[in-house]
């Protein structure tokens, strides 16, 4: 029996936060391999802001993407090679590369109350002739009902499924539920979601969607991934199992790619402290989390205030160079309250 | 002769604002306002400012613009339309300064290169990230040289129209390529993003610079509060948001690795002159627009004099 739905491995993509872009060719061909022989049917390779993504504003890549797409397209046996790609960030033509490479599914991010800035990319990637996904990120800042409105002019680009993508791991379970009920009643193509776990819920949540139709669900080895992490692929493959859901995933192999493989590569374990946590409580766009760290020691700010800080300024998934505008305000209104003190 | 005629085609938004601005100068004197649209309601304020305007588009421009006396045409319209106009305008023997991101002609950024292209036929004004970012470029690269200049261009959602929208790849290419070509940096990278907030953000511009490594870092940061000054000359509402920022890397960036990098982080407010105030990205634009409009006026009117 064949699975109900698609899963979609971002360790090489969402996992590239988590690594500062730092991952090598040798973790690509291993991670690939390793994923490719536990069935995985969909992975993911692109800088974590997606293609075009290496910048001063979200951190240079250690090797070039194209590079590490080659290796993966070489390394994989069975399953298909996906992108990332962000509007505004990436371009269209970047699609023509990666196609050539091997790669044939394209997912093309928005903020989620900008869809109609990707009809020209979900365009492009239909007439190369790849899946075209919408993501609408930050989903938790629209109602479901406003949700769909952005999903359906996706799926008027040509999308063949649009995500609810949890880019702040903020939804709660209902949250989710509602959001995919939603979308899965009201769109024809395919609905998908994309969880965090800073409220260590990404599990929950994906397991919620499952049962509310989804038929694209993403998660990373060992939840490598952006703030506290993503759905752990090996624990959501178990707990599928457990629940009599077909994955197409081998349990055992899945909890060795993530033990063996990808543990290993690991800075530090993906786990919901403090500031992984207030990520989710805060709505912080997840992969500001290491950029925050680094600019509260240079300014000498809280972690814990500047991240509530950033959602109070409803920020958007890019907008890592507010982080240091912010934290420079902070830190510049203390310097003056201490004067005053 | 004091004044050089001109008009606008164009009549939403930004080709309103810049209708207001014109009001004030005292070299261009707008002689009317051109659009597609009878029921427009920036026509309709055009002809309460005493204005003539037609809504037969550009061919009511080309039959009368002599008798108008009409020598300098802003085009507010969208990148295809222009593409149209542009070689009805030149043929006409009319200077078209365009708005748009048709990029017919060169670029011209007004504390960069506003002199170079006074006689052209056609100049256009890149992006409202372009006019953001390619001064503070600039400003680093006549200290030291650049080899990758990277910016991120944040407006509000509301203020990102439909053209916008549909060309955000040629945004970001125009603008890169505006880093390059005019402010000298040896690679340019530009990044746009919308923001939803409500109430709506002002227009933000982060502007990153790599340096080499005898980087003089004062003569750098004075450089930039400099052209700031400068470009506010003409856009009151632009500032920085914090002193340049240095930040040790090493960063590999396109043009190799890099061990330090310079930060500006800047605010675009706008005058509010008909757009509201955080539509800094479109009145970057129209301040733009009338000043090298005024420029081409002034040159004129000297080689008239001097005739």
């Amino acid at each position: 029996m064949s699975a109900r739905f698609t899963l979609v491995d971002s360790t090489l993509r969402d996992g590239s936060h988590a690594v500062s872009h730092q991952f090598t060719e040798a973790h690509v061909r291993d991670v690939v391999r390793a994923l490719d022989a536990a069935g995985v049917p969909v992975i993911e390779v692109s800088h974590g802001d997606g293609l075009g993504g290496a910048s001063f504003n979200y951190g240079f890549a250690a090797v070039d993407e194209r590079t590490l797409l080659e290796v993966a397209a070489e390394a994989l046996d069975q399953a298909e090679l996906a992108v990332l790609l962000i509007p505004g960030i990436g371009v269209a033509e970047d699609l023509h590369d990666v196609r050539d490479i091997g790669a044939t599914v394209a997912r093309i991010a928005t903020q989620c109350t900008e869809a109609d800035i990707a009809e020209q990319h979900i365009g492009v990637a239909k007439d190369l002739g790849m899946t075209a996904v919408g993501f609408l990120m930050m989903a938790h800042m629209l109602e479901p009902q406003e949700l769909l409105e952005q999903a359906k002019r996706m799926e008027s680009y040509g999308a063949d499924a649009v995500y609810v993508t949890d880019s702040a791991g903020a939804l709660t379970i209902d949250g989710v539920r509602a959001r995919v009920g939603t979308l899965a009643a009201g769109l024809s193509c395919g609905v998908g979601v994309h969880a965090h776990n800073n409220l260590q819920l990404a599990v929950a949540n994906s397991l919620a969607a499952l049962e509310e139709g989804a038929d694209w669900i993403d998660a990373c080895a060992r939840g490598l991934g952006a703030g506290a992490g993503n759905t752990p692929m090996e624990v959501l493959v178990a707990t599928c199992d457990k629940l009599n859901i077909v994955t197409g995933v081998d349990t055992f192999k899945i909890m060795e790619v993530a033990e063996e493989i990808v543990a290993p590569i690991m800075e530090r374990p993906q786990i919901v402290d403090r500031a992984g946590l207030l990520l989710g409580y805060a709505g912080v766009y997840s992969s500001f989390l290491l950029h925050a760290e680094r600019a509260a020691e240079r300014f000498r700010v809280d972690l814990a205030e500047l991240l509530i800080e950033l959602g109070n300024r409803k920020l958007v998934g890019g907008q890592e160079d507010m982080i240091v505008d912010v934290a420079a305000g902070l830190a510049t209104a203390s310097a003056a309250a201490q004067h005053t003190g | 002769m004091t004044t050089v005629g001109c008009s606008i085609i164009g009549s939403g938004n930004i080709g309103s604002d810049l209708m207001y601005k014109l009001q004030g100068s005292s070299t261009l004197d707008l002689k009317a306002v051109v659009g597609i649209d009878p029921t427009s309601e920036g026509l309709a304020r055009a002809r309460s400012l005493g204005l003539r305007t037609s809504h037969d588009g550009i061919s009511w421009l080309l039959e009368r613009h002599a008798d108008l006396g009409v020598q300098i045409v802003f085009d507010a319209t969208s990148a295809k339309v222009h593409a149209r106009h542009a070689p009805l305008l030149e043929q006409a023997g009319l200077t078209a300064i365009d708005l748009t991101p048709a990029a017919r002609g060169p670029a011209v950024v007004p504390t960069v290169n506003l002199g170079v292209h006074v006689d052209a036929s056609n100049v256009n004004l890149i992006t409202c990230g372009g006019q953001a970012t390619i001064p503070i470029v600039a400003a680093v690269s006549r200290v030291c040289p650049v080899p990758y200049a990277e910016i991120v261009s944040t407006v509000a959602s509301v203020s990102a129209g439909p053209g916008t929208r549909s060309n955000i790849d040629e945004f970001t290419r125009a603008t890169a390529s505006g880093l390059e070509s005019l402010a000298g940096a040896a690679c340019g990278k530009a990044i746009i993003l919308l923001n939803p907030a409500d109430p709506p953000i002002l227009m933000r511009n982060t502007v990153y610079c790599g340096l080499p490594d005898d980087a003089d870092l004062d003569l750098i940061r004075r450089s930039i509060e400099e052209m700031v000054q400068d470009v506010a000359a003409y856009v009151p509402g632009y500032r920085l948001r914090a002193a340049p920022i240095f930040d040790e890397g090493p960063y590999v960036t396109p043009s190799g690795p890099v061990s330090t990098r310079v930060t500006a982080l800047l605010e675009v407010e706008g005058a509010g002159d008909y757009l509201p105030t955080y539509a800094g990205n479109l009145d970057i634009m129209t301040a733009c627009a009338v000043r090298v409009g005024e420029l081409v006026a002034q040159s004129r009117l000297t080689t008239e004099v001097s005739a």
